[in-house]
């Protein structure tokens, strides 16, 4: 098996948010999460639930861009909503911004809400997804144009902006990690900001700290993100992914 | 019984400027676009339009319908944005309503059910608080969370598309999700279903009589639409039209080739609209 690919780590990376979630919905947007997810339902988190994006939980293992051959249950987008409230579903949602405090917009850049200078697609589902289940981010390309001092909007709440609504918002506010092309990331810094987990090999942490729009917390010794297992490597290349959507994301 | 089989010209007759109108759908799929279209030929303005958006809203802002718009996103699935839709969010042409897509669901739950809001926890410590400044929030009266209080959102007419109904207005939706057409019907004064095919009663229900989730009493008018949805999906009967959808996208880039697709497709009537797309695609055959 050659080397992992950068895009490969970051596949494992992402994979790793949900090695303890238990019976719950994935929900990856983007293409690494994608691919992330399949691959750790295939490996050591084998109770995820996993849909087709339009109407239907799947089950097994599925190719990407390929359609799925077996469902096990029906997951219109009602019965989305429905489950959010549950509390049962883990997102991985892809921020055009996000702050040290985990506060990432989707909505809008620049200009004010009347009249943005770049439209987005919206708050989509952030403001509620945040508040009712357990969220994880994905950014493909670490910059200081995406970690930025404070976001233009706050679709997905942050854990300041959780607090400072009070308990309605931060009952089953839980902000677990921020995966990117560099680094793993969690909220475990003073006061709930974001804070280095493992930096990915290769990446030096003065790299990282001059991507990033704000002061980044960090234990003296951090680790170094784990390498996929040869089996990992076969299955992401063999079986989920291989026409290669994860090198669109993350370009080695 | 009463026969509500009407065309898309005579739905459009019914409607007045400043209305809300609800529009079925999500994103670009299953939208009812040929009573889209019909309003764009009309003389319909200051429209308040309340939907998960597609291509419907990028269309009407594009033709100046719009007013104010209310949705949680507006996406063309396969292409992320739409162009119309930003171009006049960054003009700042429209009055816009930004809410989470759940919130947008309770808005509309509470509007058919008769009550004046729902409470939900989205929304809270989000911005979405701040862009609609006439949210409030609600104190639990049995001692939990003080949540939102979506309030509902009413509509003066509903627009949505099925694949199969009877003349009666008793609907069916064949494809694997009725996303909120149901609810719009419903949260609305008077609802106008465009389907692919208008079918004797007894045809519907036959695959499971949960695809009949729309029945005749929420139903003022059923319109004949064959292909009704075009360029968005309506499965089973067709997917989304990706090129034609591109064609869309593409046009849009500047006004001299955006006036050119607008005389094509959409300056005239729905059939004139139908054959100009069976063109592009016969063309786009050829052409392989």
């Amino acid at each position: 098996m050659s080397e992992a690919t950068r895009a490969e780590v970051c596949v494992v990376a992402c994979a790793e948010v949900w090695r303890d979630a238990g019976e719950l919905l994935v929900s990856p947007i983007g293409l690494v999460p994608q691919v992330a997810a399949r691959l750790a339902r295939a490996t050591f988190a084998p109770e995820l639930l996993l849909s087709d994006g339009e109407a239907r939980l799947v089950a097994g293992v599925w190719a990407m861009g390929e359609t799925p051959t077996t469902y096990e249950g029906w997951l219109p987008f009602r019965s989305v909503f429905d489950l959010v409230s549950t509390g049962r579903r883990h997102v991985m949602m892809m921020p055009s911004q996000i702050d040290r405090h985990g506060n990432a917009n989707i909505s809008f850049i620049g200009g004010d809400f009347n009249r943005p200078d770049v439209q987005l697609l919206g708050v989509r589902g952030a403001p509620g997804n945040t508040v009712n289940h357990p969220t994880s981010y994905w950014l493909p390309r670490h910059s200081t144009r995406a970690l930025v001092p404070r976001v233009d909007m706050v679709a997905g709440v942050g854990n300041d902006a959780a607090a400072a609504a009070g308990p309605g918002a931060s009952r089953f506010h839980d902000l677990h990690r921020l995966v990117t092309n560099l680094g793993v990331f969690d909220w475990g810094g003073p006061e709930g900001t974001m804070r280095i987990v493992s930096l990915h090999p290769g990446v030096g942490r003065e790299e990282v700290l001059e991507a990033t729009g704000f002061e980044l917390a960090a234990d003296a010794e951090v680790a170094e993100t784990r390498l996929p297992t040869d089996e990992e490597l076969r299955l992401i290349r063999e079986e989920i992914d291989p026409n290669g959507a994860r090198d669109r994301e993350v370009r080695t | 019984m009463n026969d509500k089989r009407m065309s898309e010209d005579e739905v459009v007759a019914e409607l007045r400027s400043g209305m809300t109108l609800g529009i079925g759908g999500w994103g670009s799929r299953r939208k009812p676009m040929s009573l889209v279209r019909a309003i764009l030929r009309s003389d319909l303005r200051d429209l308040t339009v309340v939907t998960y958006g597609g291509p419907d809203v990028g269309l009407l802002c594009a033709a100046g319908k719009v007013k104010k718009l209310v949705y949680g996103f507006v996406s063309l699935d396969s292409i992320p944005l739409d162009p119309h839709f930003r171009a006049a969010r960054q003009a700042g042409a429209i009055e816009a309503a930004e809410y989470d897509e759940g919130m947008l669901f309770w808005g509309l739950y509470a509007a058919a059910n008769r009550v004046d809001f729902l409470p939900l926890r989205a929304g809270l410590g989000s911005d979405v608080m701040k862009i609609n400044p006439e949210l409030r929030t609600v104190a639990s009266p049995y001692g939990g969370d003080e949540l939102v209080a979506m309030p509902a959102l009413r509509l003066d007419a509903a627009i949505v598309h099925q694949n199969r109904a009877d003349a009666q207005g008793n609907a069916e939706y064949l494809g694997p999700d009725i996303y909120f057409d149901d609810l719009y019907c419903m949260a609305a004064e008077r609802a106008y279903v465009s389907c692919e095919e208008v079918v004797p009663t007894a045809e519907l229900g036959r695959v499971h009589p949960a695809t009949m989730r729309i029945n005749r009493s929420y139903v003022a008018g059923v319109v004949p639409a064959p292909k009704g949805a075009h360029f968005t999906s309506c499965e089973p009967d067709y997917g989304r039209d990706e090129a034609f959808q591109r064609a869309y996208v593409e046009a849009a880039a500047d006004p001299e080739s955006w006036a050119a697709f607008s005389r094509r497709f959409l300056e005239v009537d729905e059939a004139g609209y139908q054959a100009a797309v069976a063109e592009l695609t016969a063309g786009a055959g050829a052409a392989r």
